[in-house]
C-alpha cells in the first residue's frame, strides 16, 4: 500500500482546482450545479473534464441550487453516485432539499466553500453557510487548506456510502483564502482513488426493475419517529467510519486524518480552539508562544457533524482555560456554534477549563497573527486568574469599536 | 472493520427487506429512510376520505377526450376500452381539476358538496 505514496504528484493547485481534480478522479455518475461564487471555479473546471471525455459523468446544468440538490438526490436515489457543489446563498436555497437528503439517506458528497450570508451581501469567507446547516443531519468535514480539501473529499466518498452510515457529507473550504489561494498539493494516481473508493451500491436504487420500491413516502405518526431515530443512530455510527476510513487512507497517501488536529498540546496549559484555513496562522503564533516560553496549544477541528464531544472533551481537560474561536454567530446571545458545542461536550468533564468565545472574521475580515495572540494572551490571562476583570465570555475580535 | 451487531442487522435489512412490515416493528426493523420495498404503494392509502366536493359524471354528455383522466392527480379516474367509466372515489380528494378541464360546451363533469349525498350514504348504510 505504501507505492501510492511513492509516486504521488506534486501539482501547484488553488482550493477550488484541488476540489475539481478530486471530483475527477472521483469520476461520479452524475454532477447537478449551478454556479455561486466562490465555488464556481469548481463546477466550471469539472464541466471541462465532462466535455474533454476524462470523466463519465451526466453532468446536469440546473437553474438554480434547490434545482441542483433535488436534481443530486434523485439521481442518488436511482442508485447513481452523486455530487454537487455550492457555497453560501446556493447552500441556504438547497435549505429543504439538504433535509430531503439525509432523510432519504442518500450518501451525496458534496464540497462547500464558506462565504458570509446576506445581508449585507458579501462575497468572502466565514461559516454562517454551513454553521446554519449543521442540524440538517449532513456530516460536515472543515479543511485547512487546499490538500485537505483534496484528502477530505476523497475520504469523504467512502465515509457516506459506509452502509453503517449513508448519510450525506459537505466537506468545506474557507472562501478565496483555500479556494482561490494556490499553494503545492499532493495527488493520489487516479487509479489509487479509483480503488480507494470502489463501487457504489446503494442498497435501494429506484432504477432496479426487477425489486420496485418506495422511495421518500409519506410517513406520518406511525413510522416517523423510527425513520429518525435510525437517521441518529447512523450519525452515531459514523464515527467509527470517519476512524477506520482515515486509517485506510493514511496508508496509501501517508496522510493522517482525526475528528480534530492537536497543535503542540502535550504540555499546554491553555489553548484556543479553530476551524478551517485560521488554523494555519494560529500554529504560526503558537510557534512564536514556545519560543518564548509560553505553553500554549491548538485544537484545530476537522469533523463538525458528528461533533466529536467525548474525545475533545477529553483532550482539553487538565487545561485551565480554552478560547473557541468561531467565524459564525449563531445570534441567540448565547454565543457562536462552536463555542455552544464544546461548552456542552465539556458540562461532564471533570476537569472544565474556563471558555472564552471569539467571533471574529464574519464576511472576510482578515485574522492576522496580531489578533489570534491578543485572543492568546486574555486566554492565558483567564487561565492563571490575572485577568483584571472578567469581561464578557462571548468577545468580538477584530471588530472596530 | 469488524461490524457491529447493529450493522450486520442493517445490512440484513439492506439485502433481504421484508416487504411486509410489522406495525409493532422497531426503529431497528424498519428499511432505513423510510424506504418501503414496494413499488405502487400509493393505491394502499385512500385519499378520498379528504373531500369535501364530489366529481359528478354525465355518461351521456362525455364525448370520451380523457382529459379528466389525465390530468386528475390521484388517477382517480377510470377508462377501458377507450370509454370513460367514472370516478372511483375511494381515491377522488375532490379538488376539481377534471370539472374544470371538461369542455365548456360538454360540462360533463359538476362538482357538488359532499353534503348534498349524506341522505343518500345514510339510506345506503341504513
Amino acid at each position: 500500500m505504501a507505492v501510492a505514496v511513492e509516486i504521488q504528484k506534486t501539482a501547484a493547485l488553488t482550493g477550488n482546482e484541488a476540489a475539481a481534480q478530486a471530483m475527477r478522479q472521483i469520476n461520479p455518475d452524475v454532477v447537478a450545479a449551478y454556479p455561486i461564487t466562490p465555488q464556481t471555479e469548481i463546477v466550471q473546471l469539472f464541466s471541462t473534464f465532462v466535455s474533454d471525455g476524462l470523466v463519465k459523468t451526466e453532468f446536469v446544468a440546473v437553474e438554480s441550487e434547490h434545482s441542483a440538490m433535488s436534481a443530486t438526490v434523485g439521481a442518488a436515489a436511482a442508485g447513481a453516485r452523486s455530487m454537487t457543489a455550492t457555497s453560501s446563498q446556493g447552500l441556504a436555497l438547497m435549505w429543504e432539499m439538504l433535509y430531503v437528503a439525509a432523510g432519504m439517506r442518500v450518501p451525496i458528497v458534496m464540497p462547500m466553500v464558506n462565504r458570509a450570508l446576506s445581508s449585507p451581501i458579501n462575497i468572502h469567507c466565514d461559516h454562517s453557510d454551513s454553521m446554519g446547516a449543521r442540524d440538517s443531519g449532513w456530516l460536515q468535514i472543515y479543511s485547512e487548506n487546499s490538500q485537505e480539501m483534496y484528502d477530505n473529499l476523497i475520504q469523504a466518498v467512502r465515509i457516506a456510502e459506509h452502509p453503517n452510515v449513508l448519510l450525506p457529507i459537505m466537506v468545506t473550504m474557507d472562501g478565496f483564502i483555500i479556494s482561490h489561494g494556490m499553494e503545492n498539493v499532493e495527488l493520489l494516481p487516479d487509479q489509487a482513488v479509483k480503488d480507494f473508493i470502489g463501487e457504489y451500491h446503494f442498497p435501494y436504487p429506484l432504477l432496479d426493475v426487477e425489486q420496485a420500491k418506495t422511495l421518500g413516502p409519506l410517513t406520518l405518526q406511525d413510522f416517523y419517529f423510527e425513520h429518525k431515530r435510525e437517521q441518529a443512530e447512523a450519525m452515531y455510527r459514523s464515527k467509527e467510519v470517519i476512524l477506520a476510513v482515515a486509517e485506510e487512507y493514511a496508508a496509501i497517501s501517508g496522510r493522517k486524518y482525526g475528528f480534530f488536529e492537536t497543535y503542540k498540546m502535550e504540555d499546554a496549559e491553555y489553548a484556543v480552539i479553530v476551524l478551517g484555513s485560521t488554523a494555519g496562522t494560529a500554529k504560526y503564533v503558537v510557534d512564536q508562544l514556545r519560543q518564548a516560553g509560553e505553553k500554549s496549544g491548538l485544537v484545530k477541528i476537522r469533523v463538525f457533524r458528528p461533533f466529536p464531544g467525548q474525545e475533545l472533551s477529553e483532550a482539553l481537560s487538565g487545561l485551565k482555560a480554552v478560547g473557541i474561536m468561531d467565524r459564525a454567530d449563531t445570534f441567540s446571545t448565547q454565543g457562536g456554534p462552536l463555542y455552544l458545542e464544546i461548552k456542552a461536550a465539556l458540562y461532564h468533564a471533570a476537569n472544565q477549563p474556563q471558555c472564552i468565545n471569539y467571533i471574529y472574521g464574519l464576511g472576510g475580515r482578515d485574522i492576522d497573527p496580531p489578533l489570534i495572540r491578543q485572543a492568546f494572551m486574555e486566554v492565558k490571562d483567564l487561565a492563571s486568574g490575572s485577568a483584571a476583570e472578567a469581561g464578557p465570555t462571548v468577545r468580538y475580535l477584530g471588530v472596530r469599536e | 472493520m469488524t461490524l457491529s451487531s447493529q450493522t450486520k442487522n442493517l445490512l440484513k435489512v439492506h439485502q433481504d427487506v421484508d416487504p411486509d412490515i410489522k406495525p409493532n416493528a422497531g426503529w431497528r426493523d424498519l428499511p432505513i429512510g423510510g424506504v418501503i420495498p414496494q413499488g405502487g404503494t400509493a393505491s394502499q392509502f385512500a385519499t378520498g376520505d379528504w373531500r369535501t366536493i364530489r366529481p359528478v359524471w354525465s355518461k351521456e354528455k362525455c364525448i370520451n377526450c380523457h382529459r379528466c383522466w389525465l390530468y386528475c392527480p390521484d388517477m382517480a379516474w377510470i377508462s377501458e376500452d377507450g370509454k370513460i367509466q367514472g370516478v372511483d372515489l375511494t381515491y377522488c380528494k375532490g379538488c376539481g381539476i377534471c370539472a374544470n378541464v371538461c369542455p365548456t360546451k360538454v360540462h360533463a363533469i359538476e362538482m357538488h358538496p359532499e353534503d348534498d349525498f349524506k341522505d343518500d350514504e345514510a339510506v345506503k348504510e341504513g
